[in-house]
């Protein structure tokens, strides 16, 4: 029973990301990370990790995808008929199923240890998260803001203090 | 019961495709969406190891599990600030894909 959820939820992810990577249409790629990351919420869900998966669903489901079609929308990327690969594409084929295979055989290698997986208590990883990983909890919050900070200054047009003096701008 | 081998095999098989289109893709967009598929992979690996691992070595109950929020956090702040640089390279250069994004290439 598990071991057919797993089935599924595994085709569902790397079928979606294979359909990142193969199609020619930029909104079509954004839908199919969009398969692929419910796909490892569902993957999560067979690990008993609940909270991930519904942190998964609500960031990279909802916030991420979003962000990603914005940004289609705004490059007219979607314009664009048909993308291309660039021209090295077997070489990063063969380096992908490189490395794949090396990780694959690391995993297989590896000694057994694992236990039946476990549902600890929900309550433990808010206690946990809290205590002994404050300091990092709070350092992420930080980089949370400067990424903020830092994308707005980045991506709104001209101000008065950041005069570009290129002259390559294009307005619109 | 799925064995944890199966998990960690679904992580590798992502993180490949991923590179793969990392190194394949042009546009700069779908080089973002290649890196969100690999911080994925990545994310799978942990939990798992987390929910097989629990309690073996120095391993603690959450700590995959938070690792894998942390990564979740610093990709949502990635993704913000990527395609702020991409609308940025956009509006100067007309145009998303890196290969004729060489301004700086000799």
């Amino acid at each position: 029973m598990q071991l057919a959820l797993f089935v599924i939820v595994a085709i569902l992810t790397l079928g979606g990301a294979i359909g990142v990577v193969a199609t020619r249409n930029v909104v079509h790629a954004a839908l199919f990370l969009l398969l692929s990351l419910l796909g490892a919420a569902g993957v999560y869900l067979l690990l008993f990790a609940e909270f991930l998966a519904l942190v998964q669903v609500l960031i990279y489901g909802g916030a991420v995808i979003i962000v990603v079609l914005f940004a289609v929308m705004l490059t007219r990327s979607s314009e664009y008929p048909r993308i291309t690969d660039n021209n090295q594409w077997p070489l990063a084929l063969i380096t992908a199923a490189v490395l794949s295979a090396i990780l694959g055989a690391a995993f297989w290698l590896s000694p057994d240890l694992a236990t039946q997986p476990q549902a600890p208590a929900f309550t433990g990883l808010a206690a946990s998260l809290f205590t002994k990983w404050a300091l990092p909890f709070e350092i992420a919050s930080l980089v949370l803001l400067v990424a903020l900070i830092g994308a707005i200054i980045i991506a709104r047009a001209q101000s008065s203090t950041t005069q570009d003096t290129t002259g390559t701008e294009q307005e619109g | 019961m799925v064995p944890l081998l199966y998990f960690q095999l679904l992580g590798a098989a992502l993180f490949g495709i991923g590179l793969y289109g990392v190194l394949a893709r042009r546009s700069a967009v779908l080089i973002v969406l290649s890196i969100e598929l690999m911080l994925n992979a990545v994310n799978i690996n942990l939990i798992a190891a987390a929910s097989y691992l629990n309690g073996i070595g120095r391993f603690e109950a959450f700590d995959g599990q938070i690792i894998a929020i942390f990564v979740i956090t610093v990709a949502a702040a990635e993704v913000g600030l990527a395609f702020a640089i991409i609308l940025r390279m956009y509006r100067n250069r007309g145009t998303v894909n890196v290969d004729e994004i060489n301004l700086l290439k000799w």
